[in-house]
């Protein structure tokens, strides 16, 4: 097992390593591209970009300019916005970062919980209209944009009903920290949750259905009906905690990819301070340096949820480990 | 237990419900895959959907031209149109709230106007029909293109294996481990931020172009694909048939191509209506943070994006081609399900014997 850890570990900084490479080469090597073109505004002289290239190391060469960058972000911490020179990313990261963890959490906990409710009542429905019929709200919600979705709950409980009982209490779009104001904080992120959630009910309630289903044909489900267990014990003691195992690694990778960029959309939406609205502000003014730090914070988190979802599915499930 | 259960099932085809192993027999397993399809009433409902709005889609030109006589790509702020036999402003000043600022013309449910103008008094109904093109264009161009580079990538990497399977499956993982979304967003924000264009060589692209919201999400979408497919290959190569025909001299263009395609093309079909829901969604999303189809082209995502400052007054222009993306990626989904089914009976059989089991 430790052995198992450690090379897994090996792998990751292998990968973390490789994914600011090519980040780097993304942004400041595409061929065709140069970046000093979103610097120095519309039709510069040549003056003003050799003064700019010069100013931003981006006359020297590319490994050289890929040191630096990467001493700026990790080891000095002092890079700046190319818009805003008082803006210094990795603590505008570090700033932003709980507003995205505030959201995806209060989602997953919504999500999972829904979705296991929706997953059991559908298998244990099955052969009614009502299993059909979960299964197909389960399919609109995996196919509607979820930006789209926030729009429509917004337009619905900021202004169509907000006068009303129903939603008077919906605060204006904004976030107020955890620390401040709990109260608040929780009505400004109830209806961010929602709807980032729905997709994801809809995708777990359909893929937790099928597995269920699945492992309700093996022999050890047999064997625990005839030990003469209740039909209860058997779908929530040995059918759910079997199809759980798929359902825990599916969750970690998704966790991971809603902190690391994937809540994007529903931050601009909702205008949540988090991490995703400042890469969306930095795509607006073509801010490299900060859509460069936000591309691979994300990466950083989705590479370790894979890994943390690696060995925790080699403990839960001994097979796996050789590989 | 279920009335197929016991029956034999003839080597490597698997039955669907209601069918004998009498029946399959020697049947080309399109042909009855295509015959579970047509069978499969829900799944034949979402293609008819789907192909509507393809129609739709494609004849935006003809609505907009003939029939609405509007035109959708250019601003319209001080324009006319004639509702109920009166002229009205597409823009009337002061229409607000609070009496100031500029106001829309709303929804006419006639032929001009038919869901309103956006803040550039352009016609949304016509928009949303041309940006219907668009999404489809870009989000069936992306998943083609995806797997059809990924399969030539898996069937290479399967047959070969060895230093070519580990390149290969190594670049893969460094994509699959990059969050796609990012990816996609770096992508597209760098190739933007030429204002003139790209020029590679003899290759000059605009960046109005189509093409590059398309190849961006065929790329980030490649590993996806790419994973099942060499899996497959890996296990067809193992297969009697496939050892027969290197015996027999084969060669390995033969191998690959008429021995082992065929067998691992039905991963492709079956994979593909969900990947052109996948990346249709994709696009839009990329496109509502106005790094996909640039203005003053129109898709889905672009249209809901400039219906946001007219949310509260013209909520249309944003609701309705979301309304369109749902209605064609619901359609996908169903249909991609019915595909599954019908290519691969076995997945909807366990299904049908847990329950009869319980």
């Amino acid at each position: 097992m430790a052995v198992f850890i450690v090379r897994r570990l090996f792998g990751l900084v292998l990968v973390l390593f490789a994914i600011t490479v090519l980040t780097f080469l993304i942004f400041f090597a595409t061929p065709g591209v140069d970046p000093t073109r979103a610097l120095a505004g519309r039709n510069p002289t040549p003056e003003t970009v050799a003064a700019v290239r010069h100013q931003f190391g981006l006359d020297r060469s590319k490994p050289a300019q890929y040191a630096l960058m990467m001493k700026r972000l990790f080891i000095s911490r002092d890079l700046v916005s190319y818009g805003n020179q008082a803006l210094r990313v990795v603590p505008a990261i570090k700033k932003a970062a709980p507003v995205t963890f505030s959201l995806v959490i209060g989602a997953a906990i919504i999500w999972v919980v829904m979705s296991v409710v929706v997953g059991v009542l559908a298998v244990v429905l099955k052969g009614s209209i009502w299993d059909p019929v979960l299964m197909i709200l389960a399919l609109i919600g995996i196919s509607m944009p979820v930006f789209w979705l926030g729009e429509v709950a917004n337009l619905i409980t900021q202004d169509r009903l907000h006068d009303t009982f129903l939603f008077s209490w919906v605060p204006p779009l904004g976030y107020t920290p955890l620390t401040e104001n709990p109260w608040e904080w929780f009505k400004h992120m109830i209806i961010p949750w929602f709807t980032l959630s729905v997709l994801y009910i809809g995708f777990y309630a359909r893929v937790l259905r099928a597995s269920m289903l699945d492992v309700a044909n093996e022999d050890f489900v047999r064997t625990a009906r005839a030990k003469g267990l209740s039909e209860r014990r058997v779908l929530l003691r040995h059918v759910l905690r079997t199809s759980m195992i798929t359902f825990v690694s599916l969750f970690g990778l998704d966790f991971g990819v809603l902190v690391g960029g994937g809540a994007l959309v529903t931050e601009v939406v909702f205008g949540l301070p988090g991490v995703g609205l400042l890469t969306f502000r930095s795509l607006q003014s073509l801010d490299l340096p900060v859509i460069m730090a936000t591309v691979i914070y994300g990466a950083f988190f989705i590479t370790i949820a894979n890994a943390v979802v690696d060995i925790l599915y080699a403990r839960l499930d001994p097979r796996i480990r050789p590989a | 237990m279920a009335e197929f259960a016991f029956e034999p099932e003839p080597a490597g085809v698997a039955l669907a419900p209601g069918e004998t192993a009498r029946e399959v027999a020697g049947k080309n397993p399109w042909l009855l895959a295509g015959r579970r399809l047509a069978r499969n009433r829900v799944a034949l409902a979402a293609l008819a959907l789907f192909l509507a709005i393809v129609v739709v889609s494609f004849g935006a030109p003809i609505w907009a031209n003939h029939i609405a006589h509007v035109d959708p790509f250019s601003s319209n702020v001080n324009g006319t149109t004639v509702v109920d036999g009166k002229k009205v402003e597409v823009i009337q000043q002061g229409g607000g709230a609070l009496g100031i600022g500029e106001n829309p013309i709303g929804p006419t449910w006639q032929k001009n106007y038919l869901l309103g103008a956006d803040s550039q008094g352009r016609d949304v109904f016509a928009r949303v029909l041309y940006g219907g093109r668009a999404s489809l264009l870009i989000g069936v161009g992306s998943a083609l293109i995806s797997c059809i580079v990924a399969l030539l990538l898996g069937l290479v990497a399967g047959f070969f294996r060895g230093p070519v399977d580990v390149f290969i499956s190594r670049v893969m993982d460094l994509v699959w481990a990059f969050p796609i979304f990012l990816l996609a967003i770096s992508l597209a924000t760098v190739l933007l931020t030429a204002p003139d264009g790209l020029q590679w060589g003899p290759v000059r692209v605009d960046p109005a172009s189509l093409w590059i919201p398309t190849f961006i999400i065929a790329l980030v979408y490649v590993p996806y694909v790419y994973r099942p497919v060499r899996g497959q290959v890996l296990s067809v190569r193992e297969k009697e048939y496939v050892e027969a025909a290197i015996a027999q001299g084969a060669s390995t263009w033969r191998l690959i191509f008429v021995e082992i395609l065929p067998n691992v093309i039905t991963t492709i079909v079956v994979m593909l209506p969900l990947m052109i829901a996948t990346t249709i969604l994709t696009e839009s999303a990329l496109s509502f943070l106005s790094i996909g189809v640039q203005p003053p082209a129109a898709s889905w995502g672009t249209i809901i994006e400039d219906g946001q400052g007219l949310l509260y007054t013209r909520p249309w222009v944003a609701i309705a081609p979301g309304i369109m993306i749902v209605l064609t990626v619901l359609s996908l989904n169903v249909l991609g399900d019915g595909v599954r089914d019908a290519l691969d009976p076995r997945a909807k059989l366990r299904l049908k014997r847990a329950k009869v089991g319980k």
